[in-house]
Order: C-alpha cells, then sequence, then structure tokens
C-alpha cells in the first residue's frame, strides 16, 4: 500500500462533480489509452452499475473520453472532450448495460481499436476518491492502480524474461516496490505489471524491449 | 515522524512544541520524502483553486449538470452583504455562501479540490475563504492551516473512511467539518489538543449523518449540507476556543464514526435508492433529469 499523503486528503485536484465517477473514470480512460498504444480510431466505452446508471448526469463519459485524449482530471477541457474527440478522428460509443457480472459498481469496459486496427479491451474500476484499479487486459486477470510509477510488459511466457527485465531495472537504479505476473496460459502470453520507486525513463523502456520475447512494453505514470 | 492516531500526533506536538500544521509538514518531508518546497508550494497551488472556486461562485452565473442547484452562493453573499444584520454574522454568512458556491463549482464541471472528498470539497474552502477575509490572515497562515486541516483528514481516512458509500455524508462532511474546525482553531492560536477536540465535536455533531443524494448526484441534499459543515466547523472551534472540551478523545471519535459508517443501510450510502433521494420528490427530479 501507498502512504497516505496530505494531498491524497486535501487533493487531488480535480474537475467535479465526482470523484469516483468523473475524475476516477478519466484515470482508467487515460490508463487505457496508454496502454492500448498509438492513435485511438475507436473506442467504446461499456458502463456497469451506478456508471451505466448516472454516467450522464457526473460527467462520466466527458472525463472518459477526456482520458482518452490524455487529459489530466484538471483539465478545464474536459467539459469539451466531445467536441475534442471529433476533431481528433475518433470515433466514439457509450453502451450502459444492465447486465450484472458481480463487477463493482463503478466498473467500465474501454475497448479501444488503434489506427494499426489493433484492439485492445481494458476493465477498470473507480474504488473512491478518484483511485482506480484496472482488473482485466484482453480477459486476462490483473491488478493495476496507476498510484506509483508503473511498468506493463506483455511477454511470451517463457523463461528469462523476468531475469532480462530486473537486469534493466537494476542497470537504471531502479527499486522495485511491487512486482505481479499473471499469464492467459502456460506458454502464452503473459503479463508482469512492476511498480517503481523512481520514475522509468524511455532508454529503460528500449533496453527492455530488446529481448525478442517481450511484445510489449511500456511505462504508465500519471 | 509519522503518527497513525491522534494520540501519537499529540505526542509528537507536545514533544517539539510544534502546531498540528507544522507536524504534518515534517510528516510529508521527513517521514515520506518529499521536498519541503515542492510541498508547500502544491499547497498554495490547492489554496488558489479554493480561492478562485469561491471567486467564480460569487461572481459567475452557474448551472449543475443536473440542473438541480446553481446561483445559491451568489444569493446568499448578495443577502448578507446588503442585509444590515445578519443572523449568522459576517463569518459564518461568508463561511455558508462560498460552501454552497464551491458546490455549485464542482457540480458544473468546474475545478475544485476534494477535500477530501468533491462532495464535501465547500466547507474548506468555505471557512478558510471567509476566515481570511474577516481576520486578515496572510495566504501563507491558510496554506500553512491546510496542513492542519490535511492530518486530521488522514487520520480520518487511516482509522475510518471519509468516503460516502463507505460511511454516509458524516464520513464526508463531517471529515471536512472536522477537518476546518482543527484548522480554524489553530489559525485563532488554540492549542493542538483543542484543535483536536473540535475535530471531535464536528464529527460527534454530524454522526450518523446518511448520503441520499437525489438522481446520484453531487448536487442536493449535498450543498445545503456543505453549508452545515462550513458552520458546524465554526461552532464546534468556537466552542472548543471558549474552553468547551469534548468527553471523546479524538480517536475515539474517529472509531464510532467508521463504526457508524458501517452500520448505515447500503440504501443509505450514496446509492440513491433511501432518504430524500427515494422520496417522491427525490424520485421525479430523477426521472425529469435521465428520463
Amino acid at each position: 500500500m501507498k502512504e497516505i499523503s496530505v494531498f491524497d486528503v486535501i487533493g487531488p485536484n480535480m474537475i467535479g462533480p465526482s470523484s469516483s465517477h468523473t475524475a476516477g473514470a478519466l484515470r482508467i480512460a487515460l490508463m487505457a489509452g496508454t496502454i492500448s498504444k498509438g492513435k485511438p480510431k475507436k473506442v467504446q466505452f461499456i458502463l456497469y452499475g451506478s456508471f451505466a446508471m448516472t454516467y450522464k448526469g457526473h460527467g462520466t463519459d466527458k472525463a472518459l473520453l477526456a482520458g482518452i485524449l490524455g487529459m489530466s482530471t484538471e483539465d478545464y477541457r474536459i467539459r469539451d472532450s466531445y467536441r475534442l474527440a471529433d476533431e481528433a478522428g475518433i470515433e466514439y460509443e457509450f453502451l450502459p448495460t444492465t447486465e450484472n457480472k458481480g463487477y463493482h459498481p463503478n466498473t467500465v469496459e474501454v475497448v479501444i481499436t488503434n489506427e494499426e486496427g489493433i484492439t485492445t479491451s481494458i476493465l477498470g474500476v473507480s474504488i473512491g476518491g478518484g483511485n482506480v484499479k484496472l482488473k482485466q487486459i484482453n480477459g486476462a486477470d490483473i491488478s493495476l492502480s496507476g498510484n506509483l510509477p508503473t511498468l506493463f510488459v506483455q511477454q511470451k511466457d517463457t523463461p528469462g524474461v523476468i531475469a532480462h527485465i530486473s537486469k534493466c531495472l537494476n542497470d537504471h537504479y531502479v527499486n522495485i516496490a511491487f512486482m505481479k505476473l499473471y499469464r492467459d496460459s502456460k506458454g502464452e502470453n503473459a503479463y508482469t505489471i512492476i511498480e517503481t520507486d523512481e520514475k522509468l525513463d524511455d532508454a529503460l523502456v528500449e533496453e527492455i524491449h530488446s529481448l525478442p520475447n517481450i511484445r510489449n512494453a511500456i511505462v504508465i505514470d500519471l | 515522524m509519522d503518527f497513525s492516531s491522534a494520540a501519537s500526533l499529540l505526542q509528537i506536538c507536545q514533544d517539539g512544541g510544534v502546531p498540528i500544521s507544522q507536524a504534518m509538514i515534517d510528516r510529508e518531508v521527513l517521514y515520506l520524502g518529499c521536498d519541503l518546497a515542492d510541498t508547500i508550494s502544491k499547497m498554495e497551488y490547492s489554496y488558489n483553486i479554493m480561492k478562485s472556486a469561491v471567486d467564480s461562485a460569487i461572481t459567475e452565473d452557474i448551472r449543475s449538470i443536473g440542473g438541480l442547484i446553481g446561483g445559491e452562493g451568489k444569493k446568499l453573499n448578495a443577502y448578507h452583504k446588503t442585509t444590515p444584520n445578519p443572523m449568522c454574522g459576517p463569518v459564518i454568512s461568508k463561511a455558508i455562501a462560498y460552501a454552497m458556491g464551491v458546490l455549485e463549482i464542482n457540480a458544473s464541471m468546474g475545478l475544485i479540490v476534494a477535500a477530501p472528498t468533491a462532495g464535501s470539497s465547500g466547507v474548506i474552502p468555505g471557512v478558510f475563504v471567509a476566515m481570511q477575509e474577516e481576520y486578515g490572515f496572510s495566504d501563507a497562515e491558510m496554506v500553512k492551516a491546510l496542513f492542519n486541516a490535511g492530518a486530521i483528514g488522514y487520520l480520518i481516512t487511516r482509522n475510518a473512511t471519509v468516503a460516502g458509500a463507505e460511511g454516509g455524508c458524516q464520513a464526508e462532511v463531517g471529515a471536512a467539518s472536522a477537518m476546518a474546525a482543527s484548522a480554524a482553531v489553530e489559525l485563532m492560536g488554540g492549542t493542538p489538543e483543542q484543535c483536536m477536540q473540535a475535530a471531535g465535536t464536528a464529527i460527534t455533531n454530524i454522526l450518523g449523518l446518511v448520503c441520499d443524494p437525489i438522481a446520484g448526484l453531487v448536487e442536493a441534499p449535498c450543498q445545503k449540507r456543505n453549508a452545515m459543515g462550513a458552520s458546524n466547523a465554526l461552532v464546534s472551534a468556537q466552542l472548543t476556543l471558549a474552553g468547551v472540551g469534548n468527553l471523546l478523545p479524538l480517536d475515539e471519535v474517529i472509531d464510532v464514526m467508521g463504526s457508524v459508517g458501517r452500520s448505515i443501510p447500503f440504501e443509505l450510502r450514496e446509492t440513491a435508492l433511501g432518504g430524500i433521494a427515494a422520496s417522491p420528490t427525490g424520485c421525479a427530479l430523477s426521472k425529469r433529469i435521465f428520463g
């Protein structure tokens, strides 16, 4: 657990009206956009529970689009995000559903198709106070909060990958705070999520990418 | 450096002869390893957001997304300015006008500081800006007082909750009110112990308050409860400064608030299924907004 700072209590600074339905929604979409890589072309937001019922009154829709556009939770342009998404040529669709999958009440699935035609689906939950958790990527269970600088790696499930990643981190004097591994099935697609105490730079990410079994490596730093 | 209870915070204050605000700054810098200058300037930035939210609320025409609120802060501000001897007196009159106004800024997708939450974001700016205008405190003094408020909010977050969905409105507006009460006491020259008595009094006064927003929106009854939270903070501060203590230590009050929160039924914890939200008028308004 991250220690509680005074700015978690006197903060976050945010565009209203709701830390969970506005700021939290934006953070989910912002992380989803970062993970999907490349310029988004089409985005679908499948809204569950309270998000489905009240998204318009909380500006959740505008906040989600703003996250895709890369805005921060303090950005005054959140209220204009429909127009800005149109100008950026991004197609978007909000699909509220009454389907109950046992998800947390504030859940959204963000399905992003980028310009290369690659689709990434991310399930995120807004757990209160603007804090969020990504729970699934393309159907695989994960857990990612974005509270610390985070290295997100998609790899082939094979020996040596973690050794490579930790060597790269060591070479750059980055300390691992938390580290988790997930996989779809043995020998197939796997994910490594590493939260760090230090910031992560591009050179480090490039080095991690140099191993052929690394399929994707990105940094999430909100 | 670190503290996890009001008792241990008080010990640090008494051992070092420092106010709560300083103990919280020290925790941020010495325990969490943040840069002192950055920490102060971040808080200055937060206070500027609060002040400009107050300013916009009393000068601009505002309409919330749901349309349930808008213009109340302005109305209250005009009322106390044109009424020769308003019942609430100058500090509370301003505090309630500003607190309600900031909730309008929040509900219209304006910029606020969630202190501790968006739904209770009017209380601290209401009390702080009113006190600064009436007593002439400097910005630096107000910024320092925000660390005092932050210390109380940190203890409540750590040992109970500030989320309406977990603890009802007593957790949100109750926490904000306790934070503002403690800061007000420090600004007026009270001791750390008195700050904690004021915070405990403020929470006790709002204990059990439910969270029942019409249509699930942070508009009504949230806005008026922010006015109440601001005035409750000032009442609690004045009780304390007059020498009226609090029977329970703050740690116990926070524990009680947490356990009362857990026993508030689900319908009355931000789900819009009970209370004002479930009244015939509440349901009709919800239908009007969402169809």
